[in-house]
């Protein structure tokens, strides 16, 4: 076991993890943030995304103590401090976008990502930018709508 | 998207508009409680074995290594199954364990717990499992030579002299698709320690599982509990057991709580899949382009077990003919038992082979007549007080065939230009298509489905509502798989009792009886009806407590006054009313396949543009628009969600998705090799919905969410055959198939 420091959602965070384990499987059996889901653990399907350092990546392929001294955003850290939504969040609330749900936290965090450094998208850009997330639910034409040229203040709040 | 009918709204959040739904926000938060979010003091992994051959003989199995692990608690084989050794929706044919044989690949051998998930794996590789490997009966038409069936039936109607004056015949294939459901199998079983257990699951219909779990684990119906944990997803997969006993003994062995998770390559291995199927057909017409004659034969391969397929392969011979009338019709079909992995639900049940290759043939036939093929198909377009080609059955419900080709025929094409965005064109960023190579096409299908459990099956489901001084509770086993009843629930039991503060909860086993599965596009009729039924007798009660004539959160009401506050009320007793809904009873079939055998209907039609690069076989799904029959449309956005994520199911069988079986061994169980499609493949959806009330759905509900996975497969192929002059008989449709290798 190696002790890794990680900042997750604004909080610093001292965990034990195993050699070779993930940073998804870390955060979901070890720090209680099972928000960020497994899929199918190849990073495929983009259930699993986080913020590492900013950047959207499948934590499913990070491991663990690769990521010691990171900064770490997961989809339990997005709403406000009155619990509120965050706009993306309420844009695909708003539009319908969730169905079964198993994706959305990964869907989430690249919208968040791409918001935040493209604050009104094409179509076309949003599905460039989600490519990698997979959603068997809702076709993503809600999830399309949701995030395509968005209202001004869509992109507030993104990290 | 359009809409014929307004629906009054007489209370925030009924029937008719978008409500949101109530599991929205936590899932978007990522509080919602997955299955395999459940955790537990002192829990155990669990892991399982699986056979690499898809059949041989088991010589012996050694489990010593694996306790030998530390941490390792448990290694159990068949002979540890204390009550019935098989288990099966229909027939106990599955072993809960593999005894002598193993019948397929992947199929279940030895069950493991360990304090860790790693520790687990590794004493799952560490048994050792001697096989003597026996040759596999893989070919379909081979087992249907040798009589391995599960189901052989004829379907035969009209008179068989009947001969049009133009004929054309095709023969057709279809691959095996995957549900391929975001959250795996996944469960926690809980030992009560008295003996009995607490199983939090995934599942599409729990009182189906519970049945199976009590008789192998031979426990009294009560000390058996199951419930409802979050479903990510379930399209079918969810319908037969995978993990759910093997958890149950698990903890029972153990004492411990116990939680498994299958990765995506298991998820491959443990569940059901669309039978492939191959599809013969011969198509007789009249010169006017009357459909004269139809005769099928058709083989589904339905793998080791039964599972579902009896009713799968039902499905396919009834709806044989698609939406339109024919007064000569005779279909063989038969779903074969093979050494390939079990097939069972999915999405459409049966109706989607059938409809890739009647819809191919009446195109065929249009083109042999020298018809419009939008004009073949109204010509024929089955509708209320027809007979059904195959059963002989009357339409008594709603079936607007006419009107879904009509409404879509009249939806505007898109520009013929596929533009020069390379993110648009075929192939993508790639920058493997030029403009100019790209050729597009146009293609229409229609399709045909039953709602609900039919041949006799007695389908019911409960539901109970309570008033508290908090809202009514609505009570049901029904479970959500994502698809929205949990809201349409809650509309229903506002509209019906105009009451606002309504919460869904879900029931374990022992608390409420079945609402049936999740499944058959029936819940939102079935649970819904109940829910309709029991609102219904709770307002009548409240309101002749109150003295009044309509309600509200506040209270009854009368003219204007509040007569009774629901303190009030409540106080003279508790407020509860329970129903059990069933549909019209179906018959069983006659030898011939006839009769009233099912107890609703729903219709789509599908009308799909594609780009192609007919050089590198590429294909760029553009637009699928479609007029779909939905009774009455309770809540249009939660419609069309189902509306678009079906037709991208649909998209998935036309051009990509494949689970690749090699004498009987998954080549691509993965999300790496089985590819489903991404935001980049979905095309853009346009939906007119039309709304012909159902008779006796809720609010004139019906259940149609099958139907955009049905249609929208053939449009596909049919566009790409238009792109190309390709036959194209299979799907997927394979680049190699377009470029003609």
């Amino acid at each position: 076991m190696n002790s890794i420091r990680l900042r997750v959602n604004g909080e610093e965070r001292l965990v034990e993890v195993d050699g070779p384990e993930s940073l998804l499987h870390t955060l979901r059996e070890r720090l209680g943030l099972p928000g960020s889901k497994n899929a199918c653990e190849q990073g495929e399907c983009g259930s699993c995304t986080v913020l590492l350092d900013g950047e959207p990546v499948c934590s499913c392929l990070v491991m663990a103590a690769d990521a010691d001294g990171a900064d770490v955003l997961t989809v339990e850290g997005l709403a406000g401090p009155d619990r509120a939504l965050h706009p993306v969040q309420q844009a695909l609330h708003d539009n319908g976008a969730v169905q079964c749900g198993f994706c959305t936290p990964g869907v989430v965090m690249s919208a968040v990502h791409l918001l935040a450094a493209n604050p009104r998208p094409s179509g076309i850009e949003v599905r460039e930018a989600l490519a990698g997330n997979l959603c068997r639910c809702t076709g993503y034409g809600a999830i399309v709508r949701a995030l395509a040229a968005p209202p001004a203040d869509l992109a507030e709040g993104a990290s | 998207m359009t809409t014929r009918v307004v629906t009054p709204v007489e209370v925030e959040g009924g029937v008719g508009v978008s409500v949101p739904r109530p599991d929205g926000v936590p899932k978007l938060k990522g509080e919602f409680r997955y299955s395999s979010d459940l955790r537990h003091d002192r829990m155990l992994w669990g892991a399982t074995v699986r056979s690499p051959h898809p059949r041989a003989r088991i010589l012996s199995i050694d489990v010593a290594p694996a306790l030998a692990i530390a941490g390792v608690h448990a290694a159990l084989v068949a002979s540890d199954v204390p009550g019935n050794p098989r288990f099966g929706q229909k027939v106990a044919d599955q072993p809960v364990l593999a005894d002598a044989e193993v019948n397929f690949w992947g199929e279940a051998v030895c069950i493991v717990a360990a304090d860790h998930r790693e520790a687990a794996r590794r004493a799952a590789a560490a048994v050792v499992v001697a096989y003597e490997p026996l040759e596999p009966l893989t070919d379909a038409e081979e087992a249907a030579r040798r009589g391995e069936a599960f189901r052989t039936m004829q379907v035969v109607n009209g008179d068989q002299s009947l001969r049009g004056e133009v004929a054309v015949e095709g023969y057709y294939e279809t691959g095996v698709q995957d549900q391929a459901m975001l959250g795996t199998e996944s469960g926690l079983a809980v030992p009560d320690g008295e003996g009995g257990i607490d199983l939090y699951i995934s599942t599409q219909w729990m009182h189906v599982d519970h049945r199976q779990i009590v008789d192998s684990l031979s426990l009294r119906p009560e000390q058996v509990r199951l419930h409802l944990a979050g479903i990510g997803g379930a399209f079918g997969a969810r319908e037969d057991l995978t993990l759910q006993v093997h958890l149950c003994l698990l903890a029972l062995h153990t004492g411990r709580p116990v939680r498994m998770v299958y990765d995506r390559a298991e998820s491959f291995a443990g569940h059901v899949h669309r039978h492939p199927a191959r599809l013969w057909y011969r198509h007789e017409a009249d010169r006017q382009g009357n459909l004269v004659r139809v005769e099928a034969r058709l083989v589904l391969d339905g793998g080791a077990y039964e599972e579902t397929s009896g009713a799968v392969v039902a499905n396919a011979a009834y709806f044989a003919v698609g939406p339109y009338r024919c007064p000569s019709v005779k279909v063989d079909a038969v779903a074969v038992r093979t050494n390939n992995p079990p097939a069972g639900a999915m999405r459409g049940f049966g109706a989607n082979q059938v409809c890739f290759a009647y819809e191919a043939q009446m195109d065929r036939l249009a083109a042999a007549l020298g018809l419009d093929p939008i004009d073949l198909r109204l010509r024929n377009a089955l509708g209320h007080g027809d007979r059904m080609p195959t059963t002989g059955q009357e339409i008594t419900g709603s079936l607007p065939t006419a009107e879904v080709i009509r409404s879509l025929a009249a939806l505007p094409l898109p520009d013929e230009s596929p533009g020069d965005d390379p993110r648009l064109l075929p192939g993508g960023v790639g920058l493997t298509t030029p403009p100019e190579a790209v050729r597009r096409g146009v293609g229409f299908a229609v399709g045909i489905k039953n709602i609900f459990f039919s041949e006799a099956f007695d389908d019911y489901a409960e539901a109970r509502v309570v008033l508290t001084p908090d809202g009514l509770e609505v009570h049901t086993a029904a479970a959500e798989v994502g698809q929205g009843l949990v809201t349409v629930l809650q509309q229903i039991a506002r509209s019906a009792t105009g009451l606002e503060k309504v919460e869904v909860v879900f029931d374990h086993t022992v608390r409420i009886g079945s609402a049936g599965s999740t499944s058959a596009s029936r819940q939102t009729q079935m649970a819904g009806g109940a829910v309709l039924e029991a609102c219904r007798a709770l307002r009548e009660e409240a309101l002749r407590r109150g003295e009044g004539n309509c309600m509200d959160d506040r209270g009854v009401w009368s003219h204007g006054d509040l007569m009774a506050t629901w303190p009030m009320i409540l106080a003279q007793g508790p407020l509860e009313q329970q129903a059990r809904f069933r549909h019209a009873p179906t018959e069983p079939p006659s030898p011939t396949g006839q009769g009233n055998l099912h107890a609703g209907f729903c219709v789509a039609a599908h009308r799909a543009v594609v780009d192609v690069d007919p050089e590198l076989g590429l294909v760029r799904v553009v637009r699928v628009d479609t007029a779909q029959d939905v009774g009455r449309a309770l809540n249009p956005q939660a419609v069309l969600g189902q509306i678009e994520g079906g037709i991208l199911q649909g998209v998935g069988l036309a051009i990509m998705e494949e689970l690749l079986v090699d004498r009987g061994v998954v080549r691509n169980a993965s999300f790496t090799d089985y590819l489903i499609p991404t935001i980049l493949d979905a095309p853009d959806v346009e939906a007119v919905l039309i709304e012909e009330p159902e008779p006796g759905g809720p609010f004139g509900a019906k259940g149609f969410a099958e139907l955009p996975a049905i249609s929208s497969t053939p449009a596909v192929v049919a566009a790409i055959r238009a792109a190309t002059g390709r036959a194209l008989n299979r799907v997927p449709v394979r680049p190699q198939d377009i470029a003609g290798l």
